[in-house]
């Protein structure tokens, strides 16, 4: 007799919205996932470097142009640059822009995205219509071209390529929610709801949204993944944080330049941007095993 | 005993004596709005239950069942349905009210129990947490006090270790031990009808018996209105006192169960009835009744039944038979009931033999 039988066969994983599931998941944590765990491990310091970045290196704007482009020393890990600064100090304080940055893009496509979702699947209908069509259209521009075309129009700087990337972000926020939110609300669960009594409000947002969690976690470190490669790329372009301030995009643009002369501010730009985007997303696939109260007996 | 408890049950409350219709569905008919036009998918329904009374509402796919409960519930969609008739709670008019009313009235005076407990309960939350959310919302009980009444309600229910089962998840629970709990979320707030769609269609058989037993010992002691949905006729033997036949959104018969099966007064139930296996019978394949239901958009002039019927005349296929009362106590819609109550019309079903 298989009473046990898998209610949702087709659906994501569903995740778990109590404070103490969550608090479970990550205590007894990620450790019989090996991916999860490496991506753990390179993301710790990657934190740490955008939270106390004075803990591991010193000023990287000083200047000492008697000794640029360097090889790696002891004085210098990662050797320096072109007007000799400290490689691995910019590294270190590059990662917060990066990376704070593209976290923030994530926050603001969700902040936007999730509702328009939520609020576009369960009614359906017109409503469903408008903002569908709008995000579409939205979609159509390429992310980077939209990104360009909003510094253009509002000057460069990190703050407004950040936005302009967060915006440009809701549409895959927005579709990924409602396409969940279309399969669980026609679940039986959701009638329940309604037959107490419960209303619309109520059921969104205490019998949906958790149920989106899982989801959209895994979209959001997609997304985050993604937005740390973009970010990367428009201050490539100079368009994000600007000189003397380092920036993982720019340092690759500048030590572009003298690549062939001393190729290690380049590689360790390029690298940090490497490990980060797959820190973030082995960590984003351990936890969606986590918050799966199905796979986690497993 | 019966009375006492169902005494105690609204002393503090409504005044009511037994045999007084709890729910009174008056006329019902439900349109929905489709891309093809307008959908009757029910039509002139209409149906009494008293306090500890079980109804039984019996049809196939697409008879209009379904949609007559959520029509009780006003579970419809606004936008695409239009609900017109009567429908009576305690002598409180339902259709028309406003959502936010409804819903006050939903879980609190009338419950459902869903067809499928495998996806009726949210898989996020503990079996205990999801009762417990009803009584709080309706309530305003703190929640260590709706855990502790969900506990006596799994218990209730005949859940065995109600303490374990409030701190499980669904997908924990076995598919009969589900529908308890979905049965006791229902029962949460004490309502005085209860609906069950098709309540043990998923569950095995020896699973069905037990819920049935839960479901009638309910009844009984808390003096509800049970309207229950099925196509299973064994279900509506082994449970109602009363069965509403439902064929293309109009009520074909309408009888107490002891009767209804043994001398139909409509050929759409006699067919049912027929094609009902029985174990005394020794045929190789059981009769049918030819052909599919109507589509709702686009029923046959006269009785819908007609296409399908083995005594159809010309008459039935041009006007629609009128709901009449057959024998005192039974309805019928059948241009021809007088002979088959009379047992002057023979009936013989199309298949195999």
């Amino acid at each position: 007799m298989t009473l046990e039988l898998n209610p949702t066969p087709n659906l994501p994983p569903v995740a778990a919205s109590q404070a103490a599931v969550l608090r479970r998941a990550l205590r007894s944590p990620l450790a019989r996932n090996r991916a999860a765990l490496v991506g753990l491990v390179i993301l710790v310091p990657l934190l740490v470097m955008v939270f106390f970045p004075a803990l591991l290196a010193g000023d990287p704007n000083v200047q000492d142009l008697s000794a640029s482009l360097q090889p790696p020393s002891a004085e210098h890990i990662l050797g320096t640059d072109k007007l000799g600064r400290d490689v691995w100090a910019r590294i270190v304080y590059g990662a917060r822009p990066t990376l704070l940055g593209a976290f923030v893009v994530v926050v603001i496509s969700g902040v936007i995205g999730i509702p328009l979702g939520l609020v576009a699947g369960f009614y359906g209908g017109r409503l469903d219509f408008a903002i569908m069509r709008v995000l579409d259209a939205l979609l159509a521009f390429p992310a980077l071209l939209l990104a360009i075309l909003v510094v253009a129009t509002f000057g460069s700087g990190l703050g407004t390529v950040v936005v302009a990337l967060g915006i440009i972000y809701v549409p895959a926020m927005a579709r990924l929610v409602r396409s969940v939110t279309l399969v669980h609300s026609r679940l039986a669960y959701v009638d329940a709801g309604r037959a107490l009594g419960f209303s619309d409000r109520r059921i969104m947002l205490r019998h949906i949204l958790p149920n989106l969690v899982a989801a959209v976690v895994v979209q959001s470190t997609i997304d985050l993944a993604y937005a740390i490669l973009d970010i990367a790329a428009l201050s490539f372009l100079g368009l994000g944080q600007q000189p003397p301030d380092p920036d993982w995009g720019s340092m690759l643009a500048d030590a572009r330049s003298y690549l062939l002369q001393n190729p290690w501010p380049a590689m360790s730009a390029g690298i940090a941007i490497a490990l980060a985007v797959v820190s973030v997303n082995l960590v984003g696939d351990g936890l969606r095993s986590q918050l799966d109260p199905r796979e986690r007996e497993r | 005993m019966t009375a006492t408890r169902a005494g105690r049950r609204v002393a503090g409350g409504r005044h009511r004596t037994a045999g007084d219709a709890l729910l009174a569905v008056r006329d019902l008919e439900v349109e929905f709005r489709t891309s093809a036009g307008p959908v009757r998918a029910v039509n002139g329904v209409s149906l009494e239950i008293a306090a500890g009374e079980t109804v039984g509402l019996v049809g196939e796919s697409g008879s209009g069942k379904s949609v007559t409960s959520r029509a009780i519930m006003g579970l419809l969609p606004p936008r695409t349905s239009r609900v017109r008739g009567s429908i009576l709670l305690d002598g409180d008019e339902l259709v028309g009210i406003s959502e936010k009313r409804y819903r006050k009235i939903r879980g609190e005076r009338i419950a459902m129990v869903f067809q499928d407990p495998l996806t009726a309960l949210n898989p996020l939350y503990r079996a205990g947490e999801q009762v417990a959310e009803a009584l709080r919302f309706h309530f305003g009980m703190g929640q260590s006090e709706a855990l502790r009444r969900a506990r006596d309600l799994f218990a209730d229910v005949g859940l065995p270790d109600p303490d374990a089962v409030v701190r499980q998840y669904p997908h924990e629970l076995s598919g009969g031990m589900r529908q308890r709990v979905m049965i006791a979320m229902a029962l949460a707030c004490e309502p005085e009808v209860l609906i069950a769609d098709e309540p043990t269609t998923a569950l095995d058989v020896t699973i069905q018996a037990q819920i049935l037993e839960l479901l009638r010992d309910l009844v009984r002691d808390r003096g509800m209105a049970l309207l229950l949905i099925t196509h299973d006729l064994g279900v509506v033997r082994e449970l109602c006192e009363r069965a509403i036949v439902l064929y293309a959104g109009r009520i074909a018969e309408q009888a107490p169960v002891e009767s209804l099966f043994v001398a139909p007064h409509h050929p759409y139930t006699a067919g049912l009835a027929a094609s009902n296996p029985q174990i005394s019978s020794r045929r190789a394949r059981l009769p049918q009744i030819a052909g599919g239901p109507p589509n709702p958009a686009n029923v046959p002039p006269g009785c819908p039944f007609s296409p399908r019927c083995p005594a159809a005349l010309d008459r039935c296929r041009a006007e629609v038979p009128p709901l009449l009362e057959t024998v005192p106590g039974r309805l019928a819609a059948c241009h021809r009931s007088d002979e088959l109550v009379a047992g002057t019309l023979v009936l013989s079903w199309e298949g195999p033999t």
